[in-house]
């Protein structure tokens, strides 16, 4: 009460004395019709610009669609299902199938995966349980600067460092052990190239572990501390709590983010390219040399003569397009579906 | 209870039982977020150059009113106001009015204080640029003119090139005041301004409405009742989305005619 | 036989060690790729990498050309899809909130987002190249620009999500119309975060090669003219290391040690402008 009397005074010394008269005075603004009516017809502009440039982003994907759907029409109508069955890729006589390029785009990819799933596993559960708090973030750094890297380093680094070494010390030896194993044999049996599908699966793997890990690190750091510490007091070990209760906890995001790393491994090219080999031939062996979609497309596009060759790589490209999009809409699905849960109150 | 009731000054009491005309004229106002009624036919009057107070538990719907008073609703889909709201003869809730006219003219506080990402003198300048062209010596007089008046201007005088978030949670929120009165509005609304603020800061807040009331029509919202009885001059009890009772401050807190204003303000629930 | 708690004390130790290798798996490889381009890339970095163009086989010379190139068709993707990106952002952001439009659109550009990006080279050669008949600086930066955009949207739209309500509640109080609330207020108070997503945007398309094979191609010559064919460090860097020439390979060894050491600097970079930008907010 005191308070409000003493406040009252001081008041008066500071503020009011100056702006008490002119207060009044300026009281009533006016403002004009036309200003409200620029500003109205300003907002429906700003807010029209904007939608345009969000349904830009629509029409790049339909056009993206439409237009490998035009300029692959002619492969299309030549070849109709057979592309995807057939393995032969000849532009003498003018007959192209997509099976090698398909099988070795899904046999890369699917090597990437084996190897980066559990490497990325381990890189998301070092950091998130293991790590001193220090070293998480500089550890997480490095993880995405691995990311960083421009995909045609990985393709040099692949053929002059990676392909020799492989070659000389590793391949012989997959192909003296795995390559006399029943059944498994036939695909490590080969001669010692150092490039091949194996040799790209495995660069593929290292492009793929930043984008699986940082997902995996992302969706562990939001199990409910609570959850793991009612766990850990049960008497649980720090691997039974990640792998009985964080990893089921996070599947769906987990697998959102093998999937976005999939759909990176599937359309990557230049990394590929350069360790493939680029041979359309079918081979059961890992060690021999393939072809993907995607490096198909970047030794021969700008090389290829006649329509229906230029079609046909259209085509390989457009599919490429068609299994990328399936793949990462299932992934932003699932990781949709995750958030979805966490937001929910429960 | 008793200390905050004699803090009433005993002059605003005298003025508060004079006539005054309503500036704000509340009639059948019912509010829906989606389904769910948050105002069930409220009216009310509003009289001009007062500090009216609008208090009652939380989710009693006193935020929702206040922010019907300037539409802020109409920011978030699926809010939905019915009735009318006559300011100067005109009904604000009307689609054709013009909503940045409206808001122009009734400006609002909030509960935490929010200094827009710029200096301090653009923080007062931005609101005034927006519907005057003042030249460089306009706007210096008016951007001192409203620090002044919200008793900001000797703290920062010195420092009106600095970022608005640099200063103290107090003086931001004296800022924010001093941004709403820069474009010289009719009606101020204050949603919980002092509820985010430390006791000094919270003083000098209640000193500036007392200052405020001689030349604005004052809308408060407060969950601090001792705070509506220091401030204000006509109190509004809310409860569930109604309005239970409305009046002169000191017969709300001295003689409540409704049993429920009374449980409330004697602390026997809320 | 070991006690249940024994063994489940080991099967623990030993997956937290594996844990451990992995780790340190991820670590050498960046490590192994890093060394490698210093060995072999340092030695071609000279003066003369910055002042002459790219050589024919066997004889001496730089990467003048190929760095402009890279540089001015960087710059102009930049300049096309940081607008583009911003406004679809906004839209996003400010006037989506449960629109099907925005949605949609959101859901389309994530996967935009890693679509593979010989598939944008493709496109922009069947609009454009096709279209005006000749490779081009300006198709290089059409496709990368495609690149650029849904980085920019997917980062101003996180970003102006970030900006608490209260702000533009506290901007339409005064008065100001939506175009002022965001572009004088909510995209201020965001530009921190925005500026970041821009700079992880450039980082990505001045390593990017597959996009340029069809658009921009290559030009052995010094060109600025943005309708030729244009040079660029990518396409320079692959063409030289595919080839058989050792000088050659040594030209390739060194842009690629630049462009990997610039793409990595741009990437901390953005992380140390987000942190500190962050705190002083």
């Amino acid at each position: 009460m005191l308070r409000a009397q003493s406040n009252a005074d001081s008041l008066s010394l500071g503020g009011i004395q100056a702006a008490g008269p002119i207060g009044r005075c300026i009281m009533s603004r006016t403002i004009s019709d036309s200003t409200l009516k620029r500003q109205y017809l300003l907002d429906r502009l700003f807010r029209g610009a904007t939608l345009m440039f969000a349904f830009l982003v629509l029409a790049l994907l339909a056009g993206i669609i439409a237009t490998l759907l035009i300029g692959a029409w002619p492969s299309i109508k030549t070849f109709g299902f057979g592309f995807f069955i057939s393995s032969e890729w000849n532009p003498v006589t003018q007959k192209f199938g997509a099976l090698v390029p398909i099988v070795g785009t899904l046999v890369t990819s699917t090597i990437a995966l084996l190897i980066g799933i559990p490497v990325s596993f381990g890189i998301a559960l070092f950091i998130t349980e293991l790590s001193p708090r220090w070293l998480k973030r500089p550890l997480g750094i490095a993880i995405e600067l691995l990311a960083g890297i421009p995909s045609i380093i990985y393709g040099m680094w692949g053929l002059f460092v990676f392909a020799p070494f492989f070659g000389d010390h590793i391949e012989p030896w997959i192909d003296q052990h795995l390559g006399s194993v029943p059944g498994l044999g036939i695909f490590f049996q080969g001669p010692p190239l150092g490039i091949g599908m194996l040799t790209a699966g495995i660069i593929l793997a290292i492009m793929v572990i930043p984008f699986i890990a940082s997902v995996m690190r992302d969706v562990f750091e939001i199990v409910p501390h609570v959850l793991k510490e009612s766990a850990y007091g049960l008497g649980c070990t720090t691997w039974e709590v990640v792998w009985r209760l964080v990893l089921p906890y996070t599947k769906t995001g987990v697998i959102g983010g093998i999937m976005l790393g999939l759909g990176r491994a599937l359309g990557e090219t230049m990394a590929v390219t350069f360790v493939i080999g680029n041979a359309h031939e079918l081979n059961a062996s890992l060690l021999m040399t393939g072809n993907t979609i995607s490096s198909a497309l970047a030794n021969e596009f700008t090389e290829a003569v006649g329509d229906l060759y230029f079609s046909a790589l259209i085509e390989l490209g457009l599919i490429l397009f068609i299994i990328t999009f399936i793949v990462l809409a299932l992934s932003k699905l699932l990781l949709q579906q995750l958030s979805r849960r966490e937001g929910r109150p429960s | 209870m008793m200390t905050s009731l004699t803090a009433i000054p005993p002059e605003a009491a005298r003025k508060s039982q004079a006539e005054t005309s309503p500036k704000l004229v509340v009639k059948n106002l019912n509010f829906h977020y989606g389904k769910f009624a948050a105002l069930k036919n409220v009216n009310l009057e509003i009289p001009d150059r007062r500090v009216t107070a609008f208090i009652g538990p939380s989710g009693c719907g006193k935020s929702t009113l206040l922010r019907t008073f300037n539409r802020m609703y109409e920011l978030y889909p699926g809010q939905k106001a019915d009735g009318e709201i006559i300011l100067d003869g005109v009904n604000i809730l009307d689609s054709r009015q013009d909503l940045n006219r409206l808001r122009a003219k009734v400006g609002m506080v909030f509960q935490k204080p929010t200094p827009f990402p710029m200096s301090i003198f653009d923080n007062i300048a931005f609101g005034v640029r927006l519907y005057e062209r003042l030249s460089t010596h306009e706007m210096n007089d008016r951007v001192e003119w409203a620090l002044r008046k919200a008793a900001l201007w000797g703290e920062v005088k010195d420092k009106l090139k600095q970022s608005g978030n640099s200063l103290s949670g107090g003086q931001q929120q004296r800022l924010c005041i001093a941004r709403a009165i820069a474009v010289k509005p009719e009606v101020v609304l204050l949603d919980e301004p002092a509820s985010a603020l430390d006791p000094i800061s919270t003083a000098h807040i209640e000193e500036l409405i007392h200052e405020l009331k001689e030349d604005y029509t004052i809308v408060i919202v407060t969950h601090n009742m001792q705070q509506a009885a220091r401030v204000s001059d006509f109190t509004a009890y809310m409860y569930l989305g109604e309005l239970i009772e409305f009046g002169n401050t000191n017969n709300i807190f001295t003689t409540p005619k409704q049993k429920a204003t009374e449980d409330y303000i004697t602390g026997k629930f809320g | 036989m070991l006690s249940l708690y024994t063994r489940r004390r080991l099967f623990n130790a030993f997956n937290l060690f594996v844990s451990f290798l992995t780790m340190a798996i991820g670590l050498f490889w960046l490590g192994w790729i890093l060394w490698t381009l210093l060995r072999f890339g340092f030695g071609g970095i000279s003066i003369k990498m910055f002042t002459e163009m790219t050589p024919p086989p066997g004889s001496d010379g730089g990467l003048l050309n190929a760095l402009f190139g890279s540089l001015l068709m960087t710059v102009m993707a930049t300049l096309i899809g940081t607008p583009v990106g911003i406004m679809a952002g906004i839209y996003l952001a400010e006037f989506g909130k449960g629109n099907w439009i925005a949605s949609i659109t959101r859901f389309i550009n994530d996967i935009l987002l890693s679509a593979p990006s010989i598939v944008i080279g493709l496109f922009v050669y069947e609009v454009y190249v096709v279209l005006i008949g000749h490779f081009s600086g300006w198709a290089g930066s059409l496709a990368l620009s495609l690149i650029v955009i849904p980085v920019v949207v997917r980062t101003t739209e996180n970003m102006l999500r970030l900006v608490p309500d209260t702000q533009r509640e506290a901007a339409a109080a005064l008065g100001a119309p939506q175009w002022r609330v965001i572009s004088s207020v909510t995209l201020r108070a965001a530009r921190a975060g925005v500026l970041t997503g821009l700079l992880l945007a450039v980082a990505r398309i001045a390593g990017e090669t597959a996009p340029l094979l069809f658009t921009a191609l290559n030009n052995q010559f010094w060109s600025a003219n943005m309708n030729a064919p244009m040079a660029n460090l990518p396409v320079v860097i692959f063409q030289f290391a595919m080839s058989p020439y050792d000088d050659w390979h040594k030209l390739a060894w060194a842009g690629a040690l630049l462009i990997t050491f610039g793409v990595l600097g741009l990437n901390i970079l953005a992380r140390v402008v987000f942190r500190q930008r962050n705190i002083l907010a």
